[in-house]
This record gives structure tokens, sequence and C-alpha cells, in this order.
């Protein structure tokens, strides 16, 4: 208990001084607060607002670990230091040191840049604003370096997140109060301003950026091309990779977003825990598979040609949709932040499907975004409110009428 | 103050700060937004602004008696459009490069909701020299956001300054770009000058407090 006595003492001395919320930041991350609420009847449940943070993050942890050895397994593969994995999952040529090595020293930058930009911030606003250091950071700042390319500028990452931080949740007034996900207003800063390191062919395979730059440099070297799926798709070519590739996560893409496997186990986690709400995700999926279905019917009728730009898209299986790109990961961690998306429950399952709609949407029409559902998850934050509201209202009249017939 | 009363210097000074039109009024946002990717640009509409603020400002004061007002509106749209494109021809004479850049822009100044809004509130009731100093004044209040919003968007976005290239060549990797940075593609966005135009709002009302609205 040493540590937890000298906390509370550092509190006590602080208290009333700017630094009060720093020292009761770093207390209440560790301990509960040694203080109640006085007065009035109040109930006391585990699951506070750090708790369910931290939830998040435990079923992040898989797609991160992998994110760690997938990094290593694209850097070794593409640049012919090894084969190509055959044997399923838990393939022995897989999960190597010498893979997880070249991820762990490229992704732990990432997450400390993450984390120390980003509570950075949280604490000079919560001491501007005296109020206590709030929690919402600690999702984002993992899911921050989980959706970005392995290649990303540290300093990029540094200024997306002040971004997306400072115009994304402080200015609406912090946790809890912000309208769009914080995480993915720092990757659509990311994609607009520097959209030459988050898409193309490159940014995806640690390594490739440099030897590109050493080529150019007249280093003879072969290049290093690894495109992700989506980016093959959209200019109609062949995918290398099989369905079980895709499924795994033995494909290049940003950091935590390639393997469908653990990000099914981490939404099964979430559901289960009931962090993360399964009406969300079910019609994401419902909608993405609708979308998916569409434009395989546009296909199968023969209504586009071969040569149309959008074929290589629209022909993808259905539910091929679901395994490529980031998609899952969206819709599992990222749709269902509780405070983005829809409150009511009928309100989600609307919000949920168009996000899956919309994403496919984007994908196949608009090949310069090959990622739609960031842009989706984002779209559907601003009309989130606009859906409750509606839900809402129908119920008020439909309560209305019953009263009515009632009293009639 | 003996050329100046201090009611006309606060005619001036007023548009400048606490009762800016765009960050206060929220008028002529639209010019705003779409010019301001290069600084130049911001500039010569400022200028062009300027001009057509100070000159209509005075020309509506001094008919303002014989304006019938069921059709004033029609009248000060004239005396706008008549200003707007001698701007518009002066610019085609003489920076043509500039005027395709400004493009629209200069002809929907007579849009501009601070130009009409200044007729209407102060040219049509008060006299010349006076509505000429408020047509200054707001023009420069106008000026000073789009020369600001200009200046950060043309720097952080193409990494230059009036054309000059501040920052180094990003193609031969000199100055700043030898170290790895990179222009910041968002900012030449529209979007952008949004949160940029934001950002001064918030910066201007949390250093006066007498600014916040109340709810």
């Amino acid at each position: 208990m040493g540590l937890k006595r000298i906390l509370h003492n550092l509190k006590e001395k602080y208290r009333g001084t700017k630094m009060e919320t720093a020292f009761g930041a770093l207390h209440t991350f560790l301990y509960l607060p040694n203080e109640t609420t006085h007065g009035g009847t109040h109930i006391k449940v585990a699951d506070d607002l750090k708790r369910t943070m931290n939830t998040v993050i435990i079923s992040l942890i898989p797609c991160l670990i992998f994110g760690m050895f997938n990094t290593g397994y694209q850097h070794h593969l593409a640049f012919g230091d090894i084969q190509a994995v055959t044997g399923g999952f838990f393939s022995s040529e897989f999960w190597t040191l010498a893979n997880f090595t070249v991820g762990f020293w490229k992704i732990l930058p990432l997450i400390i840049v993450s984390y120390v930009v980003g509570l950075g911030i949280e604490v000079l606003f919560a001491t501007i604003k005296k109020h206590e250091v709030e929690e919402g950071y600690l999702v984002t700042g993992m899911l921050v370096p989980l959706i970005v390319p392995i290649d990303i500028p540290l300093w990029m990452l540094a200024v997306a997140v002040i971004f997306g931080v400072v115009i994304g949740k402080e200015i609406f007034g912090g946790t809890g109060m912000n309208i769009l996900n914080p995480a993915l207003t720092i990757r659509a800063f990311l994609f607009f301003a520097y959209p030459t390191w988050m898409s193309g062919d490159k940014v995806w395979i640690e390594g490739a950026v440099k030897r590109t730059q050493d080529i150019a440099e007249g280093a003879n070297l072969d290049a290093i091309s690894g495109e992700t799926i989506l980016g093959s798709l959209a200019q109609n070519n062949d995918v290398g990779y099989s369905v079980m590739d895709m499924f795994y996560g033995f494909v290049p893409g940003s950091v935590g977003e390639t393997s469908a496997l653990l990000i099914v186990l981490g939404g099964l986690f979430l559901i289960f825990t009931k962090i993360g709400s399964w009406r969300i995700m079910l019609s994401s999926v419902i909608g993405t598979l609708v979308m998916g279905l569409i434009f395989n019917f546009v296909v199968d009728s023969e209504w586009i040609s071969e040569s149309s730009k959008f074929y290589g898209l629209m022909d993808t299986m259905f539910w091929h949709h679901l395994l490529i790109g980031g998609l899952a990961f969206g819709i599992v961690f990222m749709a269902t932040d509780p405070v983005t998306a829809s409150q009511t429950n009928r309100g989600k399952w609307i919000y949920g499907f168009f996000i899956g709609f919309i994403s496919i949407m984007i994908r196949v029409f608009n090949p310069a975004y090959p990622e739609g559902v960031m842009l989706a998850i984002l779209l559907m934050n601003v009309f989130a409110p606009t859906i409750d509201h509606y839900v809402v209202q129908a119920n008020v009249k439909q309560r209305l009428k019953r009263l009515k017939v009632k009293s009639a | 103050m003996g050329f100046l009363s201090k009611k006309d210097v606060a005619l001036i000074k007023d548009p400048l700060f606490d009762n800016n039109p765009i960050t206060i009024q929220v008028l002529g946002i639209c010019s705003a937004l779409a010019i301001t990717a290069e600084l130049e640009a911001s500039i010569v509409m400022s200028i062009s602004v300027l001009f057509v603020m100070g000159f209509g400002n005075v020309i509506i004061s001094l008919i303002r008696n014989i304006i019938p007002s069921k059709i004033r509106i029609i009248v000060q749209l004239t005396v706008v459009a008549a200003l707007v494109i001698i701007v518009d021809l002066v610019l085609k004479a003489f920076a043509y490069e500039l005027s395709k850049t400004l493009s629209v822009f200069v002809g929907l100044i007579i849009t501009n909701c601070i130009i009409m809004g200044r007729f209407e509130a102060f040219a049509l009731a008060n006299g010349p020299w006076r509505s000429f100093l408020d047509g200054i004044g707001n023009a420069f209040g106008y000026a000073i956001i789009l020369i600001i919003v200009g200046f950060f968007r043309e720097l952080l976005g193409s990494g230059t300054l009036l054309g000059i290239q501040v920052l180094g060549d990003p193609i031969e990797k000199t100055g700043a770009y030898a170290f790895g940075y990179e222009n910041n593609g968002f900012m030449l966005l529209a979007p952008m000058a949004l949160i940029v135009v934001g950002i001064i709002i918030w910066v201007q009302r949390s250093r006066n407090e007498a600014l916040i609205e109340d709810h």
C-alpha cells in the first residue's frame, strides 16, 4: 500500500493548486479515489468510465499483438526474407520472434506518441478549465496507432492527434460531449492532410517508402509494392490473397485492422461485457451485406461492363467486403463508441445499417477514398442526434395516440 | 483628435476587433472560405472589398434621401454592381492570373453580406464622411481575418507566402523539407478555412469575456 499512500498524500498536498488535476489523474488511474460522495443515496457500480475504457483496451490487445507480428511478417515477406505462410492461423512461420521484433519497435513509438501527445493535451485543457482529467483519451490513444499505416512519420501523427483532440473533442466540451469520434477525426485529418502517407502501395509495409527513396537516389534495389486488397480491387487488379488470408489478417493494411478473426473475438468480448452495442455491430454487418448484394446484383445483371472502373470492387463477393480493409475494425470498435453513436435502440439499428451501407458505397464509387468506413462513421456520427430525435418523437407520438384511444 | 472625433475613431476601430464583420457578425464567410488558400488572393480580395465598401457607402449615403425606400435594395445592388465591375475589369487588365484565381468571387462581392449589411444599417442613416469611415472600418475588419486565414493556409498548406517558398523547396528537399516536413494538404481545402476562422473566433472570445454569449 505504500504507493497508494504516497499518491493520496501527494493529492492532498497539491489540492487547490494548478497541479491538482495532474496528480488527481495519476492517482485515480491506479487506484479508486479515496473520497466518497456526500449526502443522498447513491448506487455503487463497479463499471465506471475507467473500467469501460479498460475493457475496450483489453479487447484491442489481440489486434495490437497481431499487428506487431503482421508488421514484421509483411516486412520480411516483401523484402524476400521469408515465404508466404500456408499453415493457417497458428502457423509457426508467422509467429516468429523476428516478425515480432520488427513490429514491436515500429509500433511502440506510435503508441507512445499517441498517448503522450493526447494525454498531454487532455491534462493541459483540464488544467486550464480547472476540472479533473477525463479518461476519454485512453481508448482513442490505443485506437489511433491501430488505424494508421505503419510507416506514418511520428510528427504527422502528433500533429493529427493535437488536431483531433482539440478540434474533435475539447472544443465541444471534452469527453462525452464530442460529436465526432476522436480517433477517426485524427485519421481523417491525416488522410486529407498527408494523402501520400495514408494511401498508395508503399506506406503499408515497413521500409517500403525508404526503399523507394533509396532507389530514387540510385541504389540498385527492387522496388517494393504492398498494395492493399482494396487498392488492387479499385484498379481492377486481381487480389493475390486467399479468403483465409483475409480472415486471418495476413495482408497489408493499417496496423491493427487486418485480422477479421481477432476483431470478431474482440467484438464478442465487447458484447459479452455489454460495453459494445450488438445492435450497431449487427446492423452494420447487415448494411454492408445489403449494399454488397446490390452491387453483386448489378454485376450479375451485366449492367456495367468489365472495363468500368467500378467493376473490380462491385464484383467482389458481397461478404468479402467484411473481411477486407478496415470495415470490420470500424464496425466493432469505432461505430460502437457510446458517445458518438445513436443512443436509442431503434436509432442504433438505423445508425449501424447506414454505416455499413454507406461504407461500401464510398468504397465502390470513390476509389480515391479506398476505405469508406472512416467517412461513413464520421457522417453517421453527425446524423446520430438527428436519428435519435426522430426515434424519440415517433415514440412520443405513438404514446400520445395510445393515450387518446384510451381516453376516447 | 482634431481630424477624427472619438466617435469617428470608434467607427474604424470597432469593426477591427470587437465588432468584426466575420468573427462577430459572421458575415461574408463564403468568400473568406473560398479564396483564402493563398495570401495574395486574400490581400487582393481585401483591397477590392475595401474599394467597393468605401465608395459604396459614400455613394449610398449621398443619395440616401432621394432613394425611394421601396426599391432601395435594387438601388444598392446597382451601386455595388457598378463598383464591382470596375474592380473586376481593373483586375482583368492588370492582374489577369490573379483574377482567374479569384474567378467568380470578385463578382460575388455584390452579394457579400457585409456590404449590403453596412448599406442598410449605416449608410442609409448617416452622412457621407461617417459612412466612408464605417465602410473602410468594416472592410479592414474583413481584411484582417482574410489575411490571417490566408497567411496560415498558404504557409502550412503550400509552404509559401505570397508565392515565395519560405520553408524551402519541397521537391529539392531543402529547408524544413530536409527534415521530413511536409505540406498539409488539408489546409488547402475549404473546410480547414472554416476551422481556422473558428479558431480565431475561439481565441478572440476567450480573450474578451464581453463577447461570450449567454445561453
